[in-house]
């Protein structure tokens, strides 16, 4: 009956892999959904993926039969062995058997060894960099992820060519955080004060999630990002069009400024280029300001930015400031000097992070915001 | 094993004065300062079963928030704490002392012949230091509570934590005396205490397990100590040990936590396997299989515990080498874990097999445990472990060792139960709620082994949608076994109101707390009882007056009854 329950939890769950809607985002967390993965894995996506699974198949298949074997023996015995009235004596009393038990002692350990053996050796190759590659820097903190590009540009998403080797080296600005992709089968602490390292090969494009594998935090669950592998000719198309705004030249940076649709209009080839506010507001989701702040008026690990600009800050000691530009551009390099009344000093620094024409384009924005908030 | 007895004389029930351990003083003092091992052992029970019921509340407080993804009764910071007192209340509270303090406590003395432990004062400090760590940790609720998960990793808990985490980490300190306490007292009694003629290989299976486990408490346990103190240190006083901001190393704290951490699980799992041996053989009415293999496999595994712990740490940056050979003497302690489950198998055969309430609790911990020891072989290997390191395939897998545990410690209240307290318990009702908490059990973490394969990880508020039938199933199944505690409470407390008069020997236990009274009296035993095999169950008859078996002798060389 107990054996007929598990086969009913592997057939629900076969259903759920199965009938998931074919949605490709989810709601809850604005990750990609993963439907492509079968009763025991996630989609298989990386050229190293294969060999886990092999060795987990092989694991699973070898405990099933041992499983079996116990349970069954233990259940037979129940049957057969069944005591049915007070008086009935064991059919046996032997005390022990030492071939026996030296046989059930040393036999497994053959296949312990197998298993370690196989499962020392893919470790090996999953945790070994190759020599040459792409190279990468992730940039760890509570509660969002920023991956570093050879041209300088962050993003919150990771995005790689298809079949390239992508080198990850990892850092973290406060506490543990482990970066995990379930479909590349890649996991790997990132520890403060140390740089660890990782590589994966992406073998199929599309989205896939990227998770904290490591308590964090009030909102480690929420500290998560997507995959993006690009087919091998689009990545260097997204690279060059991702940060439009640090390709500008600070003449043409000053003329964007002062006229920034006259500007957009007469560059077309800078594709990607956006009015300041609407720059701003993706680097706000980029740069992971909005894990802790939001601009709707929903409270979080940090203050609201709706409805502030111009107003007077109370502060944590008591008195209190202006929000304008100066104070926006501190709160960000230097963070724990201004701390809003009823909050932590928890905010990391920004400081080599974030451009001073990002932040530009984030005082855009908040200042767009409170423009609306007046109209209504 | 010469016996001095008459063959054939019935050692039935003399005339005995009706004064018993429990009777035979009254009044709060009478408990409060108590030497008495059985007293002692009696209030640890009520404390840990006390302390049970909260961990238990906290975990089915997180698995109602999991029912949907973000938020569904409580925000990310109650969240976190919830999970956190569920594993602090859980780990150092319940199921560490559980089964050697409560159980151990009481039934170690009786089982070697002796009248108390070797130190009655000590083990009355422990039970105290147990009170004091219990209320520190707990205190917590009251002082802004703790957020970083039973392990405390650094630098989150010596930077971020709120400073509820002061508390429990003081909490921990001093529990961790109290286990000491115990596993000194264990060892002493163990060594100088044996009734005349009781050899190393005389004793109940149920002593080898006890006796490795307390070398572990009292080997590890200082390490966890001196580990809690230097993180208490640079929390209050900045000294940076684990932090890099202070020059110190983060993963260091691994090592020196997993050091006793891992050491600790075996604390847990091994008197659950000396449990286990005395129920397998008792219930089977057959002499336990293999009894040096037992023996020593508990000691294997309490030495190889102490060289394991890099493997909670394959992904934490340690070297390749460092890892292959945690990984290497992981997979050496598999072996004498499966000679128990073998050697227990090899007991059933050919047995007389009762399935009563204690029975069928050592039966679901053969399924329980094969299915949490089989899933340790993917944790074990490097190159699976990578995949599934800190998703809910390990916390399945830790449920199914951990919980185990408590299965087998519900088992030896229901086994010790009758001796304990001097009543019977309703049985049906009791197979009932076994039957409950064992479905519940399997519906609640068979599921997260699925859902851990598939990526999601622990210790998570939010979660992608597409695991929410996964996490409701699994919630559903923490209600049934919520329904199995209430009415084990139910029944066990009607039981101490109203039960049935309990006989001597209700179960046809061959060891020496079944030759004395229900309950014993403070001395344990009426007369001295005589040192034979203690898992010799050729002398035991059933007799329908007394509701139990009583010992005959068998004229040596007689013919065994032919059924």
């Amino acid at each position: 009956m107990m054996t007929s329950l598990a086969f009913l939890l592997i057939h629900l769950a076969q259903a759920a892999a199965t009938t998931t809607a074919p949605a490709v985002t989810d709601l809850s967390t604005n990750l990609p959904i993963d439907n492509q993965g079968t009763v025991w894995m996630p989609s298989q996506a990386s050229t190293t993926a294969h060999q886990i699974d092999a060795l987990f198949h092989f694991i699973l298949y070898l405990c099933v039969f041992f499983f079996v074997l116990i349970i069954g023996c233990m259940f037979y015995f129940m049957g057969v062995y069944r005591r049915r009235h007070p008086e009935q004596r064991a059919l046996s009393n032997a005390t022990h058997n030492t071939p026996l038990e030296l046989a059930w002692s040393i036999l497994p350990g053959f296949l312990l060894v197998i298993m370690f053996w196989w499962g020392f050796t893919v470790f090996l190759d999953v945790r070994t960099s190759p020599a040459d590659g792409y190279a990468i820097n992730v940039n760890a903190q509570q509660w969002s992820w920023s991956f570093g590009y050879p041209n300088g540009h962050e993003d919150n998403n990771l995005h790689v060519p298809v079949n390239t080797n992508i080198l990850l080296t990892m850092n973290s600005a406060d506490v543990l955080h482990s970066f995990y992709v379930p479909s590349f089968r890649v996991k790997m602490d990132v520890v403060p004060g140390r740089y660890t390292k990782t590589w994966f090969n992406a073998n199929k494009t599309g989205e896939y999630m990227l998770l904290c594998a490591e308590y964090c935090g009030k909102q480690h669950s929420d500290m998560n990002a997507k995959v993006i592998v690009h087919p091998k000719e689009d990545f260097p198309v997204w690279l060059a069009n991702a940060d439009p705004l640090s390709r500008l030249t600070e003449e043409q940076l000053a003329e964007f400024k002062s006229n920034p649709d006259k500007f957009i209009k007469g560059h077309p080839e800078l594709q990607g280029l956006e009015p300041p506010a609407s720059l701003g507001r993706k680097l706000w989701d980029r740069k992971g300001c909005k894990t802790c702040h939001s601009l709707d008026g929903a409270t979080n690990t940090g203050p609201t930015f709706k409805g502030v600009w111009g107003i007077q800050q109370p502060l944590r000691d008591g008195s209190s400031i202006l929000v304008d530009e100066n104070f926006v551009r501190d709160s960000i390099l230097n963070p724990n000097k201004n701390v809003a009344k009823g909050y932590d000093a928890v905010m990391p620094t920004y400081q080599g992070r974030v451009k001073d024409r990002e932040i530009d384009m984030i005082i855009a924005m908040l200042k767009s915001l409170s423009e609306k908030e007046t109209k209504k | 094993m010469a016996s001095i007895s008459v063959p054939g004389a019935i050692a039935g029930q003399p005339a005995r004065s009706k004064a018993n351990y429990l009777n035979a003083s009254s009044g709060f003092l009478s408990w409060a300062f108590t030497l008495d091992h059985k007293r002692i052992g009696v209030m640890y029970l009520v404390g840990i079963f006390t302390a049970f019921l909260l961990g238990g509340l906290f975990a089915l407080l997180v698995r109602t928030e999991l029912l949907t993804p973000g938020p569904t009764i409580t925000t990310h910071d109650w969240y976190n704490r919830f999970f956190t007192l569920h594993g602090a209340i859980m780990v150092f509270i319940v199921i560490i002392p559980g089964i050697p303090a409560a159980l151990g406590n009481f039934a170690l003395p009786i089982m070697i012949g002796a009248k108390d432990v070797a130190f009655p004062r000590l083990n009355l400090a422990s039970f105290y230091m147990w009170v004091i760590g219990t209320l520190f940790a707990i205190s917590t609720l009251a002082f802004g509570a703790v957020d970083t998960g039973w392990t405390f990793y650094t630098p989150y808990s010596t930077k971020y934590a709120f400073n509820g985490m002061i508390p429990v980490v003081a909490g921990a300190f001093i529990l961790g005396f109290s286990s000491i306490f115990t596993g000194l007292n264990f060892i002493v009694t163990i060594h100088k205490l044996r009734a005349p003629g009781m050899g190393w290989f005389g004793l109940p299976l149920f002593l080898w397990s006890l006796y490795a486990t307390a070398l572990v408490q009292i080997l590890a346990t200082p390490v966890l100590g001196i580990t809690l103190l230097l993180l208490l240190v640079e929390r209050t006083l900045g000294v940076g040990f684990f932090n890099p901001e202070l020059g110190g190393d983060p993963v260091l704290f691994q090592h020196f936590f997993w050091f006793y951490s891992h050491p600790a699980v075996y604390i847990m799992i091994l008197p659950a396997m000396g449990v286990m041996s005395e129920l397998i053989s008792v219930f089977s009415h057959k002499h336990i299989f293999g009894y040096k293999f037992i023996a020593f496999s508990s000691v294997a595994i309490a030495l190889l515990g102490f060289l394991v712990w890099g493997h909670h740490m394959f992904v934490s940056g340690q070297s390749n080498l460092v890892g292959m050979i945690f990984s290497a003497i992981t997979f050496t302690i598999a072996v004498p874990s499966a000679i128990k489950v073998f050697n227990w198998l090899a007991t059933m055969y050919k047995g007389s097999i009762s399935l009563n309430s204690p029975m069928l609790y050592a039966l679901s911990f053969m399924w329980i445990f094969g299915i949490g020891g089989l899933t340790g072989l993917f944790l074990g290997t490097m190159a699976t472990d990578v995949h599934l390191h800190d998703t809910y395939f390990v916390v399945a897998h830790f449920h199914y060792v951990m919980a185990g545990t408590i299965f087998v410690l519900f088992g030896g209240i229901h086994y010790w139960w009758p001796k304990m307290t001097g009543k019977m318990f309703n049985e049906p009702l009791a197979r009932l709620s076994c039957l409950l908490l064992f479905v519940g059990f399997n519906v609640t973490f068979f599921t997260q082994f699925m859902m851990g394969s598939h990526g999601m990880p622990r210790r998570y508020y939010n979660y992608p949608a597409q695991f929410q039938m996964y996490h409701q199933i699994s919630s559903a199944g923490s209600y049934i076994m919520g329904l199995g505690v209430i009415l084990m409470v139910g029944y066990l407390l009607h039981s101490l109101a109203r039960g049935r008069k309990a006989p001597d020997n209700p179960w046809g236990g061959a060891t020496f707390e079944w030759r004395t009274s229900s309950p014993p009296p403070v001395e344990n035993f009426h007369e001295q009882p005589v040192v034979d095999d203690l898992y010799d169950y050729e002398k035991l008859f059933w007799d329908e007056q007394a509701g139990g078996y009583v010992r005959r002798e068998v004229p040596d060389g007689a013919a065994r009854p032919a059924h």
